[in-house]
C-alpha cells in the first residue's frame, strides 16, 4: 500500500509542476502556494516511506514508457530509507524555497517550479525503479531537469559554462551505468532487477560490473577524480537547489552503489572494499583540504559536499570489506553508520545551502572576502547555520557526531580481519578519518567565523536584512532535523536495522535497543556514548563556569573590544581574511594545489595581491582528454571537404572496399 | 537459336560498355546527352530480347517504360535544362580524359573479377553480361567523380541506373514490377530536383562549377 500512496505524492509533485508552467509569471501564486505545497507533499513522503520501512518489499507494474516494456517499481527497506531523506530533506527546502525565488532571476518562477518539483519526483522514481529501463529514464530525467535548474540563471556565460560541466559529467557517468546494468543482466535480454538479482556472476564479470557502477555512480557523486563538476555547478545553482543537488542527489548515486554492490551483485569482492575504501579517504581529504582555503562560501560547501561523499564512500568500502570476509555485524556497524551519514548530511548540507542562499539574497555577495559580522543584522540566519555548521564539524550532541563515532568504531574493529595486510594498512585510514573530521572542523569555523563574525567588512552589508518567514520555516526545520538525529540515534538505529538486514545479514537494532540513553553499537565495555547526557554536561559545566565566575570573580559586568592588542584604532581590514585563515592549509597541503600567485612589488603604484588555487586533476586528466578529444575531433573534421567529388570518391573508394570484402 | 540470341545480347551488352566509355570521354554536354539516350535505346532492345526468349511479359512492360523514361523523357528534359542554362559546350573535366579511361579499364577488369562467381552460380540466359553491367556503373561512378560541372554529372547519375537496371535484367531477368516502377519514379524526381538544383547553384554563383560550393563548407 504505501507504495501506491508515493506513487500518488510523486503524481502530485508532477501536478503542482504543470501547475506552475500555468501560473508562468506569477511570483506569488507560485512561492506562496505551489512550493509550500511541494513541501507538505514531501513530509508525506517522509511518513509514507517510515510506514513502508519495515513492511516486506512491494512491488507495481507501471504500463508506461515503450509498449511491452513497462516500468517497474519496487519498494524495499533500502529504498524506503532513502525515500525518508528525501521526503525529510526536500520539505525544509521547498519551504525555504517559497521565500526564496524572486523575481528576474533567468528562468521564470513557474518554470523553475516545473524544473524543481519533476527533479524531487525523478529522485523518488530512481530509488523505486526495478528495472534498468525505469531505472535510466529517471536518472536522466533527473540530471536533465537538475541541469535546467543549475542553469536559471542562464544569462551569465559562467553558469551556461559551469551546466556544461554538469551535464557532460551526468551523461558520461550513464553511459557506466547503463553498461554496468548491460553485464549484470547477464546475457539473458531481461533487465529487471529481479532477474539481476537471480544472476550469479564470475567474479571477471561481476568485477567488471561493480567497476562501471562505481564510475557511473561516481561520476554522479563526485568521487575523486571525477569531482570536478561539483564546484562548478554548486555555485552556479541558486540555493535551494544546491541544497537539493548537494543533500538529495548526491544520496541516489550513494544509493546506486549500495544497491548494486551489495543487493544486485550480493556478495562484495574483498577488493572491491579496498578500492572504495581507498577513493573515500582520498575524496575525503582532497575535498576538505580544497574546502579549507575556498573564498566562494558555496564552493567550499561544494567541495565539503565531495568530503562527506568520501566519508560515505569510505563507510560503503569498509563494509563491504567486513561482508566479504563473512564478519556480517562489523559489516552493518559500518553500513548503519554510512546510513546515518546519509540522512544527517542530507540535513546539514542543505541547511547550510539555503543559509549561503539568505545571505546571497541579503547582500548580494558570494565572496567570503566582503562578509563578516552579518550575525547582528541577520541573528536568525547565524544561529541557524551555527547549528548546521557545527553539525558538519561533527560535534557532540548534534546530527553530525554520531556516524562519524559509529565510522571510527567500525574502524577500531577492522583488527579482526584475517588479512594481515588490510590490519596494518586500516590503522592509517583511521587516522586519515580523524584528521579529515579536524580539518572539517577547521573549515566550518572559516564558513561561520568569516561570514558571520567580526566586522562587516564592507559598507552595504549593514543594510541587510533577516531571513523571511518562509525561509526561517524551512531553516528551522532542517536544524530540527540536525537536532533530532543528534540527540535521538538509538530509535534512528533501530530503524536502520530493517536497512542493513537484507543487505549484510546483521543489524545493530537488538543491540542498541536495550538502553534508550545509551549508545551501545557493540558492547557496553568498549564503547558508549549518551547524547543526552552529554548536552547535559555541557549546559552543567557552563552554567556552573558562569555562576562560579560570578561568584569567585567580582561579578560586575564590563564591556570592552575583545582581542584589541592594545591597539586603539580597529577596523574591518584588519581582521582576518579567507585566505588567511585557508593560508596555513595551503601550504601544509601545498601538494594538492596548482597555486598560481602574484605578488606586488614593494614599488607599485596600485598593488595587487592575486591568487588562483587550482586542481591537479584539471590539469593533468581533464584538459588532456579535453584536447584529445578535440584533436580527434579535428582529424574527422578533414574529411569535409566540400567539394562533391571528393564525397563521390569517398562513396566510390567505399563501394570498391565493400564489394573487395564481399568477393573475398 | 539460343546461342545466337546470346550473342546477341552479350553484343548490345559490349555496346553498352563502349556507350560508357564515350561518355567517360566525352567533353561535350550535349553530345553526352545523345549517348546517354543511345544508352537508353539499347537497354531497351537488350531487356525485350531477353523478355522475347526467355517468355517474360513483364521484362516488355519494362522495356517500354525504359522507352519512354531513359529514351524520350529525360533527354528532353535535360535538353531543355541546357538550353535553359545555356551550357551547350562545357568543357571541363578534373583529370584529363586518358587518365581516366586508364583507370576505366582497371575498373572493367575489376568487376568482371567481381562477377565471375556470381555469373557462375546464375542460370540466365544473359549471365556472361554482369560483367559488363557492373562495369557500367563503376564507369558511370566515376565520371561523376571526374565531372566539375553540374550537368555531366546529373548524367553521370542517370547513367549509373542505367547500369544497374542492365545488371538486374542480366542476373535474374530483372526486378519485381513493384520496384522498377519505383525506381523509375525516382529517377524522374531525381532528376527534376536536381534540374531545380541546377538553376539554384546557377543563380548563387553565376556558374554551374560544383567548385563554387565549397565556400559552403564551415571552417
Amino acid at each position: 500500500m504505501p507504495l501506491d500512496w508515493i506513487l500518488m505524492l510523486v503524481l502530485a509533485w508532477l501536478l503542482i509542476g504543470s501547475a506552475g508552467v500555468l501560473a508562468l509569471r506569477r511570483l506569488t501564486l507560485v512561492a506562496r502556494l505551489l512550493f509550500p505545497a511541494g513541501g507538505l507533499v514531501g513530509l508525506l513522503l517522509l511518513v509514507a516511506a517510515a510506514l513502508a520501512l519495515r513492511e516486506a518489499p512491494a512491488s507495481a507494474v507501471l504500463p508506461l514508457g515503450l509498449p511491452s516494456l513497462p516500468f517497474h517499481f519496487r519498494l524495499d527497506s533500502l529504498a524506503a530509507f532513502f525515500l525518508m531523506v528525501i521526503g525529510a530533506a526536500s520539505t525544509g527546502i521547498s519551504f525555504f524555497a517559497a521565500g526564496y525565488f524572486r523575481r528576474g532571476e533567468g528562468t521564470p518562477p513557474g518554470l523553475l517550479c516545473l524544473e524543481y518539483h519533476v527533479f524531487l519526483a525523478s529522485m523518488v522514481l530512481v530509488v523505486l525503479a526495478d528495472d534498468a529501463y525505469a531505472f535510466m529514464v529517471m536518472w536522466e530525467t533527473m540530471a536533465l531537469s537538475s541541469f535546467f535548474l543549475v542553469i536559471a540563471n542562464h544569462r551569465l556565460p559562467e553558469i551556461r559554462r559551469a551546466g556544461y560541466l554538469y551535464l557532460l559529467m551526468a551523461h558520461i557517468g550513464a553511459i557506466g551505468i547503463l553498461l554496468c546494468f548491460g553485464v549484470l543482466q547477464a546475457n539473458t535480454g531481461d533487465y529487471t532487477f529481479a532477474n539481476m538479482r537471480a544472476q550469479h556472476l564470475s567474479p571477471f564479470w561481476a568485477s567488471l560490473a561493480f567497476l562501471l557502477a562505481l564510475f557511473g555512480f561516481g561520476a554522479k557523486a563526485g568521487i575523486v577524480p571525477l569531482h570536478v563538476w561539483l564546484p562548478e555547478a554548486h555555485p552556479a545553482a541558486p540555493s535551494p537547489v544546491s541544497a537539493l543537488m548537494s543533500g538529495i542527489m548526491l544520496k541516489t548515486a550513494i544509493y546506486g552503489l549500495l544497491r548494486v554492490t551489495f543487493d544486485l551483485l550480493h556478495t562484495p569482492l574483498w577488493w572491491w572494499g579496498v578500492l572504495l575504501l581507498g577513493l573515500g579517504l582520498l575524496s575525503a581529504l582532497y575535498g576538505v583540504v580544497f574546502a579549507a582555503v575556498q573564498v566562494d562560501m558555496k564552493r567550499l560547501l561544494a567541495y565539503s559536499s565531495i568530503e562527506n561523499i568520501g566519508l560515505l564512500v569510505a563507510g560503503i568500502g569498509l563494509a563491504a570489506l567486513f561482508a566479504a570476509y563473512g564478519m556480517h555485524p562489523m559489516a552493518a556497524l559500518a553500513l548503519t553508520a554510512v546510513l546515518y551519514h546519509s540522512v544527517s548530511h542530507a540535513f546539514f548540507k542543505s541547511l547550510l545551502f539555503v543559509a549561503t542562499g539568505s545571505v546571497l539574497h541579503a547582500t548580494r555577495e558570494r565572496s567570503l572576502g566582503k562578509l563578516g559580522g552579518l550575525i547582528r543584522f541577520m541573528p536568525w540566519v547565524a544561529w541557524m547555520t551555527l547549528i548546521g555548521a557545527l553539525t558538519s564539524a561533527g560535534l557532540p550532541p548534534l546530527g553530525g557526531f554520531v556516524p562519524e563515532w559509529l565510522l571510527l568504531q567500525s574502524f577500531l574493529f577492522t583488527p579482526g580481519l584475517p588479512n594481515a595486510f588490510l590490519n596494518m594498512l586500516v590503522p592509517v585510514a583511521a587516522a586519515l578519518i580523524a584528521l579529515v573530521a579536524a580539518l572539517a572542523g577547521y573549515t566550518m569555523v572559516k564558513f561561520f567565523g568569516v561570514i558571520f563574525l567580526g566586522q562587516p567588512r564592507e559598507e552595504k552589508l549593514s543594510q541587510a536584512h533577516d531571513a523571511g518567514f518562509w525561509e526561517r520555516l524551512g531553516m528551522l526545520w532542517l536544524v530540527s532535523g540536525c537536532v533530532a538525529l543528534g540527540l535521538f540515534p538509538v530509535p534512528v538505529i533501530t530503524l536502520l536495522d530493517a536497512v542493513t538486514r537484507p543487505l549484510v545479514g546483521a543489524g545493530l537494532g537488538a543491540a542498541v535497543s536495550g538502553s534508550q540513553w545509551l549508545l551501545i553499537p557493540v558492547s557496553l565495555e568498549r564503547a558508549s556514548y549518551g547524547p543526552a547526557l552529554f548536552l547535559l554536561g555541557v549546559a552543567v559545566s557552563l552554567a556552573l563556569a558562569f555562576a562560579l565566575v560570578r561568584a569567585f570573580y567580582h561579578g560586575r559586568l564590563r564591556r570592552a573590544p575583545p582581542w584589541d592588542c592594545g591597539y586603539p584604532w580597529q577596523n574591518p581590514r584588519m581582521q582576518d581574511t579567507a585566505e588567511g585563515f585557508g593560508q596555513p592549509i595551503r601550504e601544509i597541503f601545498s601538494p594538492f594545489f596548482r597555486i598560481e600567485r602574484s605578488l606586488p612589488t614593494p614599488f607599485d603604484a596600485q598593488p595587487h595581491y592575486r591568487v588562483s588555487v587550482g586542481d591537479h586533476f584539471w590539469h593533468w586528466l581533464y584538459l588532456p582528454v579535453a584536447r584529445l578529444v578535440e584533436r580527434l575531433a579535428r582529424l574527422i573534421g578533414l574529411l569535409q571537404r566540400g567539394r562533391i567529388a571528393i564525397y563521390l570518391l569517398y562513396s566510390f573508394v567505399t563501394l570498391i572496399a565493400v564489394l573487395m570484402v564481399v568477393k573475398r | 537459336m539460343s546461342a545466337f540470341i546470346t550473342q546477341f545480347i552479350n553484343l548490345l551488352a559490349a555496346i553498352l560498355l563502349m556507350l560508357a566509355f564515350a561518355m567517360l570521354s566525352q567533353r561535350r554536354i550535349l553530345s553526352l546527352i545523345y549517348l546517354y539516350t543511345l544508352q537508353g535505346a539499347t537497354l531497351v532492345a537488350a531487356t525485350a530480347i531477353v523478355g522475347f526468349v526467355t517468355h517474360q511479359p513483364h521484362l516488355y512492360f519494362s522495356a517500354a517504360i525504359t522507352l519512354v523514361l531513359k529514351v524520350l523523357l529525360i533527354p528532353m528534359l535535360l535538353h531543355r535544362v541546357i538550353d535553359r542554362l545555356n551550357v551547350r559546350w562545357d568543357v571541363e573535366t578534373l583529370i584529363n580524359i586518358p587518365t581516366t579511361m586508364l583507370m576505366g579499364i582497371v575498373l572493367v577488369m575489376f568487376s568482371f573479377y567481381l562477377a565471375q562467381p556470381i555469373s557462375q552460380m546464375s542460370a540466365t540466359i544473359a549471365r556472361g553480361t554482369l560483367g559488363i553491367a557492373l562495369a557500367c556503373v563503376l564507369l558511370s561512378f566515376m565520371m561523376m567523380i571526374t565531372r566539375s560541372k553540374a550537368v555531366p554529372q546529373v548524367i553521370g547519375f542517370l547513367s549509373m541506373e542505367n547500369g544497374l537496371f542492365f545488371a538486374a535484367t542480366a542476373a535474374t531477368y530483372g526486378m519485381p514490377m513493384v520496384v522498377e516502377l519505383g525506381i523509375a519514379l525516382d529517377v524522374l524526381v531525381g532528376i527534376l530536383i536536381l534540374g531545380v538544383f541546377m538553376f539554384h547553384i546557377r543563380e548563387q554563383f553565376d556558374s554551374l562549377d560544383i567548385r563554387h560550393l565549397e565556400k559552403l563548407k564551415e571552417d
